[in-house]
């Protein structure tokens, strides 16, 4: 069974190389076989889900069949545990969701489209199954230039071409700090096999050149996932993006480099680095915690519906980095909750706001006031439960993730970090709660009087977000599909689900117990041996759990109503002496989103510094 | 300069191109402190002993059966590497034919002169005879160095960029715009897309005959001969497909975009 | 003396990402770009480097000759094809925003904003 593992990923990239075969000749059925080849990917990938639950450790094969000699591996594996593999049924989940909701969505996409989010769709798998650490480097490489490819599908408008620009300079930057780190670890081991790597490594200590590639490897990789400050070109290039990308984009890519980091970190730098762990505890946190409450902040005065989601998908990323950087089982199996089902939610959130730009030809809240009132009801109760969802309401959406991650932080003793990510989720939860309740249901001032006490969009900003967003789609705009609409629902509905069964808490334990063991990874990728498994404790949930779920789902609701009313009433509600301060700061965090290459690049190089100065003081 | 959606102005950026400088050049002088602290654990230069590029030096030949061992490292052991690599070329390329493609609104025709009345040449008789001449010889040097990539050096990847510069000979001989008119585009396209899906194929005949994907099944032949190694030289052909293809989109994606250029109709430049 | 090659690869890092930083023309920030990427293909084959080696090819000479580690030169051919890739499509945007909106200046391109 294992040995068709390189199907995953050779499967799609066949099928789109077929569709450019095919482009010179005419096109008709480019939607069905694309949905097809999508959903058999996804019975493809949870077939290998359910063989790698049944044993007890990672499956491995080696591609080419180049079984390892003595320790040392020749070719390169596919190592698959429980955790990876989920993360790649999520990717071709939101890949066969993507295709259902762009059938309806684009009036004639052309092959290149379709050819392009299958490579996309195969690079993704090939990323999280990979056990060899170039590969590793080669599928990112592949989702960032597919991804880059995606973005510009409409760079005749100026967003897109910026957005694209910004976003492929970046990652390039990101990459290269990558490749830094792989050849920092080559020249030091030998290998490229992260098993073979983690071996070597842990028999030294960690001095700089390990440090090096530790700091190098998270950089490129927190670029990838969006980290604040990486992360200027998300919110740009999420906002322009065509709508199907999107889903992909947000629901999962930036998860990935999250995971990534997990990743290298429990297969290789384990062993040198256990003597630190409270201090890079520390530089985790902070960098998670920065990263959660500027998504956070930001996306309460977006207007652009993407790109408010694009805040939303930063602050989330930041939750999911605290949850990697707790270093413990805990903190990997809640990080993995999280990814999850707020991974579901913003995709189908995603799809809802197609679905209404599709309706109406709009995409900016002020815009759309009242408008969404022509969308079917379905969609609106939809994008309801979502939004209440990544609140974390008890048993439903992001909760199982947060309570895991509360007991995790407690367990290591930084109970602190709960206050910040509680106060994202209320934050980012009231912000897509607003713009319901303003596009839904009419609440709200209407048009131009925007009554966030920070400052309006101009007028000719609200006309050119929506000639964009009419540009991207033509349908008929008397009815909304009703694909579009189970996708959303189905995508929800799904996100919401992930914490209604105390019985996945369990397995995801395990499971993370199971990454975490560097040990049992090398054992079984090197030499085919079994390790036993550790025990994993059981988490009930517990009154504390609930009440944070109830304040988060409460504040979340407050908040939105607070700013959906009148304007004089929430002015009231800061004291006179702090707004200015306020207003100033906020506007000059605002600023830094400039849109220019050359400043996000800046940034970035501040924060690679920045992080690797922390990193060397943590691990002296 | 065309008309764009509005005069392009410049943005008041919150952090001015000053302190931009100034904040690269302090985080930039870290990162130089923080990359020679690391380096300074690498091994000697010149003295390396990494164990993986060891084993492979002394196996490669005996079992693979080809000379080139960076060859075998690409189509054999770390054949995976490649197959990404590879649809990476396809994606750009893609995304380039995406972003270039002709628009709605746009319309061919040769490029304006700015100078009117200004005598413009083609090229002369020597440059037409060697650049014709050359074409012939390149692709010819492109398919040996594709087919003796297991051999000596060379490979897929370097004898699809050398097909390529076929192209280029015909445009510096100035016959690009007749070589257009026969539009053999699609050919191209389908050259490309067909070594793409080649090497997924191949892979997958592995699977077929049993043994893992990319396995190496086909007969190796002795070290030296011009059929040896297996499956490495199939690869190495249908990468040298797509490489071609893939170049020769790329180029004449942007020679298309100089040479006859596009632009909007009923607007003129100049 | 030893350190050099490693040296120079940080120096190519440093000196093209200060040309992407500072950069005021699209075409220019595509090469530092890519001069950035190449700082990667010095640092992978000056790790491999094995003093008097020869090239990993044993057509004509003996096959337990020394030879320079192999591995690093196929990363590196990886490299350069995944640096051209993405070099082209950035120039391709290029062309593109010099024919849409007439200006190369990265800095004056329209970003969307709120």
């Amino acid at each position: 069974m294992e040995k068709l593992a390189p199907l995953a990923v050779a499967g799609p990239f066949l099928i789109a190389a077929l569709f450019a075969i095919s482009m010179p000749l005419s096109r008709r059925r480019d939607d069905i076989v694309s949905i097809v080849t999508a959903s058999a990917g996804v019975v493809f990938v949870g077939a290998m889900l359910i063989d790698v639950l049944s044993r007890d450790v990672p499956v491995v094969t080696w591609v080419g069949g180049w079984q390892p000699r003595a320790g040392v591996a020749l070719g390169i594996s596919m190592a698959f545990d429980p955790l990876s593999t989920s993360l790649a049924l999520l990717a071709a989940v939101l890949v066969c969701a993507a295709f259902l909701f762009a059938w309806r969505y684009f009036e004639t996409p052309g092959p290149i489209f379709h050819a392009l989010m299958l490579v996309f769709g195969g690079a993704m798998a090939g990323f999280c199954l990979s056990g060899d650490l170039f590969n590793l480097f080669v599928f990112f490489e592949l989702m960032s230039v597919t991804a880059y490819a995606l973005t510009a599908y409409r760079s005749e408008e100026s967003g897109p071409l910026q957005g694209a620009l910004t976003f492929a300079v970046s990652n390039t930057v990101g990459a290269v700090f990558i490749l830094f780190g792989i050849a920092l670890l080559y020249a030091r081991t030998g290998a490229l096999n992260l098993a073979q790597i983690g071996v070597a490594l842990a028999h030294g200590h960690a001095d700089g050149l390990v440090v090096g590639a530790f700091a190098f490897l998270c950089i490129g990789f927190m670029v990838k996932a969006a980290v604040v400050p990486f992360h200027f070109w998300l919110a740009d290039a999420y906002a322009v993006a065509p709508t199907p990308a999107c889903v992909i984009f947000s629901g999962v890519m930036s998860d990935l480099g999250i995971y990534a980091i997990a990743r290298v970190y429990w297969t290789m730098f384990d062993g040198p680095f256990h003597a630190h762990l409270e201090t890079l505890r520390l530089v985790f946190l902070l960098f998670g915690g920065v990263t959660a409450l500027w998504g956070a902040v930001l996306c309460l005065a977006q207007h652009h519906l993407k790109r408010l989601l694009a805040f939303v998908t930063i602050s989330q990323i930041g939750m999911a980095l605290i949850g990697v950087g707790l270093f413990s089982t805990e903190g990997i199996a809640a990080a993995a909750l999280l990814i999850a089902a707020d991974g579901l939610l913003r995709a189908g959130l995603f799809v809802a706001i197609g679905a209404v730009i599709h309706r109406t030809g709009s995409v900016n809240e002020l815009r759309l006031y009242r408008l969404g009132r022509q969308v079917p009801r379905p969609l609106a109760a939809i994008f309801f439960a979502g939004a209440l969802g990544l609140a974390g309401p008890p048993f439903l959406g992001a909760f199982s993730g947060k309570r895991v991650l509360e007991h995790a932080a407690i367990d290591v003793g930084h109970g602190w970090i709960i206050v910040v990510f509680v106060v994202a989720a209320i934050l980012t939860a009231a912000a897509v709660l607003r713009a319901g309740g303003r596009v839904f249901l009419g609440w709200g001032e209407p048009a131009e009087d925007d009554p966030i006490p920070f400052g309006r969009p101009t007028g000719s900003e609200v006309e050119r977000d929506d000639d964009e967003a009419e540009a991207e789609t033509t349908g008929a705009p008397d009815t909304t599909p009703p694909v579009m609409i189970a996708t959303a629902g189905a995508l929800v509905a799904g996100g919401l689900a992930i914490s209604l069964f105390p019985a996945l808490v369990d397995k995801t334990l395990d499971a993370a117990a199971r990454f975490t063991d560097r040990a049992a990874y090398a054992a079984v990728v090197l030499h085919g041996a079994k390790l036993p498994l550790p025990d994993t404790p059981n988490l009930g949930v517990d009154a504390l759990a609930i009440l944070f779920g109830l304040l988060s789902v409460g504040g979340a609701v407050g908040i939105a109503l607070a700013v959906l009313s009148p304007r004089h009433r929430v002015r009231g509600l800061v004291p006179l002496r702090l707004r200015g301060p306020l207003r100033g700061t906020y506007w000059a965090v605002r600023r830094l989103h400039s849109g220019q290459a050359g400043d996000y690049v800046t940034w970035l190089s501040v924060g690679a510094a920045t992080f690797g100065v922390l990193l060397a003081a943590a691990t002296r | 300069m065309s008309p764009g959606e509005g005069p392009a102005r410049r943005r008041d950026s919150e952090i001015s191109l000053a302190t931009r400088r100034r904040l690269f050049l302090v985080s930039g002088a870290v990162l130089a402190a923080l990359m020679t602290w690391a380096l300074a654990g690498m091994p000697a230069f010149g003295d390396y002993h990494g164990i993986y590029g060891l084993l492979l030096n002394r196996v490669a030949v005996p079992q693979e059966h080809a000379t080139n061992v960076i060859t075998a490292v690409n189509f054999d052991y770390r054949g995976f590497d490649t197959l990404g690599e590879e649809f990476i070329l396809f994606a750009a390329v893609l995304g380039l034919a995406l972003i270039l493609r002709e628009r709605r609104d746009e319309e061919e025709g040769p490029p304006d002169d700015d100078a009117v009345g200004r005598q413009v040449s083609g090229a002369s008789v020597a440059v037409r005879l060697i650049t014709v001449a050359l074409v012939g010889p390149t692709v010819l040097l492109a398919g040996y160095i594709i087919a003796h990539g297991a051999i000596t050096p060379g490979g897929g990847f370097q004898g699809g960029v050398i097909a390529a510069t076929a192209l280029l000979f015909v445009y510096l001989g100035g016959e690009y715009l007749a070589l257009r008119r026969i539009r053999p585009l699609p050919l191209v396209e389908i050259t490309k897309a067909t070594g793409a899906a080649g090497f997924v194929l191949i892979g997958i005949a592995g699977l077929i005959w049993g043994v893992a994907f990319l396995d190496n099944w086909l007969p190796k032949g002795t070290p030296g001969d011009v059929f040896s190694a297996g499956t490495m030289q199939l690869l190495s052909v249908a990468v040298g497909f797509e490489i071609t293809g893939g170049f020769v989109l790329i180029l004449s994606e942007f020679l298309d975009q100089t040479i006859v250029l596009r632009r909007r109709r009923g607007v003129r430049s100049g | 003396m030893s350190f050099l090659p490693f040296a120079i690869a940080i120096w190519i890092f440093l000196v093209g990402l200060y040309g992407v930083v500072t950069s005021h023309h699209l075409v220019h920030l595509v090469i530092c770009l890519s001069v950035v990427q190449s700082s990667t293909y010095l640092l992978l084959l000056g790790i491999g480097y094995r003093t008097n080696g020869a090239a990993s090819i044993f057509v004509d000479i003996p096959p337990n000759t020394k030879a320079v580690d192999p591995v690093v030169k196929a990363l590196t051919l990886t490299d350069v094809v995944v640096g051209a890739a993405v070099t082209a499509l950035l120039l391709a945007l290029a062309v593109q925003a010099q024919k849409r909106f007439g200006t190369l200046d990265p800095d004056e391109l329209d970003p969307l904003r709120d």
